[in-house]
This record gives structure tokens, sequence and C-alpha cells, in this order.
């Protein structure tokens, strides 16, 4: 019989926090890169030229249908020698997860877009705004409030797959695990303990969410 | 004789293969009420969404007041800047209101001049005021669109659409969809604008109301113009078949 020991863990406990705080600002950078990607991705589908469509839509269908461990390994390795631009383990990180998220923000926008019946966008057109300035002001704002329980849900799984990244020596949470493990002899104490470093960051984000949805889902 | 407010000379439209306006030819006097009556699909609201090219002709020329559009199917067309220029002048109103749900009553009448006319928060702020006084909702101005009632969320358009200080109103079937009882309040600030001046295009089914404020009524069918005449004599006395026909389907009874 196993006996667990949890005590060896306290050794670590800086390198934990150091895991952690990478690991929260690497979700906090691919959540915002992941929206800029998804909000510029979404526009060009939405636009009325057919290059600019046929352009978008590539760019989310290649992201979405390869893996994101490929894309993570491929945007390190290959992409500086296709540009020529030498990337740190954690820019290439934020390249990919956010063009990985990206594509899927890219579908909840343009949805949440093409929802706002076209007669807000007309009264808009009709009082003399352009249609960027009608965009802008009158169809994003409330289709942006409709996409809130969907854009929060991708942003769940970014911050999960923030996890993948140690596969290029990026210190997050798993990789400051990894050394701990292999440092203590004690992986199934210390993954069990990123295992609830995860939960427990998540657990209220979620709980948040949910609250929101049984608040706000009967009035849309 | 005074130049007519809005002109259009020689204006078609089609949609894939279906042409929607053939040819339309057609003037507003400064402070002229036309109604536009027809069937459904007669063209008569595409015709109204032309004059502030909400619809973009494929053929023909706009003018409203000084600005003019000339088009022609094989020219480029023309910049979104110039466009929202355009329609800046008019102002219009839709059958299902699209008041802004995000903004309270007095954000919505107070957008466009802020965002469009670039008035000052402060003289934005009392032009609505202003405007929503004149058609009676001034104490609603802080409650969000959804809690009014139909005919109180078209007076709000209406005066959002005045904020503008447009030279021509456009409406666009604008009592379609009300519940009965309350056409009355929206068709009186509609006669209250006409009394007052204002140059208005008005697609309709309400013929009696028709009769009664437009001075000149212009019956469509596919995409043309049937007849176009004085209210009263197009409604009582049509010279083409086609108009009794339509208009035997409403028992216009004098207003």
């Amino acid at each position: 019989m196993y006996e667990w020991d949890f005590s060896v863990l306290w050794t670590y406990r800086w390198l934990f926090l150091d895991g952690i705080i990478m690991t929260v600002s690497l979700t906090v950078a691919v959540v915002l890169g992941g929206l800029a990607v998804g909000l510029i991705t979404a526009m060009g589908m939405l636009s009325g030229s057919r290059i600019l469509k046929a352009v978008a839509l590539s760019f989310i269908e290649l992201f979405r249908c390869t893996p994101i461990l490929v894309q993570l390994i491929w945007c390190y390795y290959a992409l500086p020698i296709l540009t020529g631009i030498e990337l740190s383990p954690i820019a290439a990180s934020i390249i990919a997860l956010s063009c990985y998220g990206g594509s899927f923000y890219s579908e909840i926008i343009r949805g949440g877009i093409v929802s706002i019946e076209t007669g807000q966008r007309e009264a808009g057109l009709a009082l003399g705004m352009t249609p960027t300035l009608a965009m802008r002001r009158i169809v994003l704002p409330q289709a942006l409030r409709r996409m809130v329980p969907a854009l929060m849900n991708q942003s769940i799984l970014q911050f999960k797959n923030t996890s993948l990244v140690s596969v290029l020596a990026v210190p997050d949470l798993v990789y400051q695990g990894q050394i701990a493990a292999h440092d203590s002899f004690r992986p199934l104490e210390t993954y069990t303990a990123v295992a609830v470093a995860y939960l427990v960051i998540l657990l209220p984000v979620t709980l948040f969410v949910r609250h929101r949805d049984a608040r706000f889902g009967g009035a849309r | 004789m005074n130049r007519p407010m809005i002109e259009i000379r020689g204006l078609r439209k089609s949609f894939g293969t279906h042409e929607v306006l053939r040819n339309i030819n057609f003037t507003v006097d400064p402070s002229g009420v036309v109604a536009l009556i027809g069937p459904s699909g007669s063209g008569k609201s595409t015709l109204l969404r032309c004059i502030n090219l909400l619809v973009r002709p494929d053929d023909g020329a706009i003018r409203v007041g000084d600005a003019q559009f000339t088009f022609d199917h094989a020219a480029r067309p023309p910049k979104a800047r110039a466009l929202a220029a355009f329609r800046a002048r008019t102002g219009m109103v839709f059958q299902n209101f699209n008041l802004f749900g995000h903004m309270s009553v007095l954000e919505n009448v107070m957008e466009a001049p802020i965002q469009v006319r670039k008035l000052p928060k402060g003289a934005a702020r009392d032009l609505a005021m202003t405007q929503l006084a004149k058609v009676g909702l001034a104490d609603r101005a802080d409650q969000m669109p959804q809690t009014l009632s139909g005919g109180q969320k078209q007076r709000v358009a209406i005066a959002r659409a005045l904020a503008m200080e447009p030279e021509v109103m456009l409406f666009d079937e604008a009592t379609s969809a009300l519940d009965p009882e309350l056409v009355g309040e929206v068709l009186a600030t509609m006669r209250a604008l006409a009394q007052a001046g204002m140059t208005m295009v008005i697609v309709t089914h309400e013929i009696a109301f028709a009769r009664e404020v437009a001075d000149r009524v212009v019956f469509m069918r596919d995409g043309v113009v049937v007849e176009d005449g004085p209210a009263r004599q197009v409604i009582d006395n049509p010279t083409q078949e086609a108009t009794r026909s339509f208009l035997s389907h409403f028992h216009a009874s004098p207003a």
C-alpha cells in the first residue's frame, strides 16, 4: 500500500507559486491575444470582401483543425526559421495559444454579431453613422453581452491549455511540478497538488459563470 | 414652383433576377407629405429605403436637399463616409422601432447627435429632452426601451430621428407592428410633424390616415408607379383599375 505524504511538497512552495504566477499571467496574455485574433478574424468573416473572408476562414480552420500541441511545437521550432525572428518559448507559446483560442473565439464573436438583428445596424446607418461606428457603438456592445457565457467557457479552456507549454520548457505550473516530482521522488503527491491548484483557481470562475447564467439566462 | 426637396429620376433596383423598382420618377415638394401605398412586394419599402440609400440603387439619380447621388450599375459604389453624410440628412422610422437595446431612452436620442453631429454632451442632452418632450415622453427619459409599450417605443424612435434635425422624414410602415389601440398615438405624432412643415414620405397601410394627412398619394404595384396624385383624389376617385382593386380591400371611410 502506497503511503501518501504531502508534507514534502512544502519545500517546493515557492516553485509552485512561481508556476502559478506564470500560468495565470500566460492565461491573461492568451485570453487577450485570443480575443484580439478572434475579433479580427470575425470581422474578416463578416466583411463584404471575398478575399478577406477567405483569408479569415483559412486562418480559423488551420488553427481549429490542428492540435494545439503540434502548433506550440511548430511555432517554437518552425516559425523562427520561416520568419527569421528568434522566438522565446514564452513568445512562441503566446502566439500559438492566441491563434488557437482566437479561432474558437472568432466563431463565438461572429455568431454574437449575427444574432443582433440587422435592424439595429440599419437604425444606426439611418442616423448617419458609418458602418464602423454602428458596429462599435450599436452592434458590438449588445453582441458582447450576449457572448459573455461562451467567451468565458473558451477562456477557461485557454487557461487549461496553458498546461501544454511545459513541452517548450516554459516554467508554468506543470513544468514546476515536473521539477518537484523528479526532485522529491513523489510524483503522485506532486501531480495531485498540481491538479488541485488548477481546480482551486478555476472553480470560483466557473461558479461565477454558472451564477451569472442562472441570473441572466431567463432575461435574454 | 419650388424646387422639390426630394427628386428621384430613373431609379432601378433588382435583387438577383427580380426587378423590384423599374424606372421610378418621383418628387416631393418642401413640406410635402407623400404616402406610398400598394400591395406587399410592390417595391414601396424598397423605394423608401433608396431615398436614404439603405438600399443602394442599381441605376438612377437621387437628390435630397442639396445632396445628390447618381448611380450607374457599372460605376464604383460610393464611399461609406459619403453615404453616412447623406443619410444624416434624412430621418427614418422603422416598422420594428429598432431602438438601441443597451441604451436608455435618453441615450438612444442623444447617441447620433453626439457621435455623428459631434455635439457636446450637454447640448445633445438638451436637444434630446426637447425632442422627447415633443413626442410626450420626457418623463420616460431614464427608462430602458424594453419597459415601454410599442407606441411609446415608436415615438422614441421618431424623437431619435428628429434629434438629427433632418430635412426629410421617412416612415417605413411605422404603425404596422403596433397593437390597434396604440396606433393612434403614433399617427398623432406624425400628424403634428406634418403640420409643423416636415417633408415626409410615408409607407403605410393606414389608408384613412394617408387620405387625411398626406397631400399626395402614390400607388405602386410590381415596381412601377401606377397612380400619383392629390391624396383625396387617388383614394376617393382612383383613375386606374389596379388602384381601385387595391383600395377595395380597405373600407376607407373619411377620417
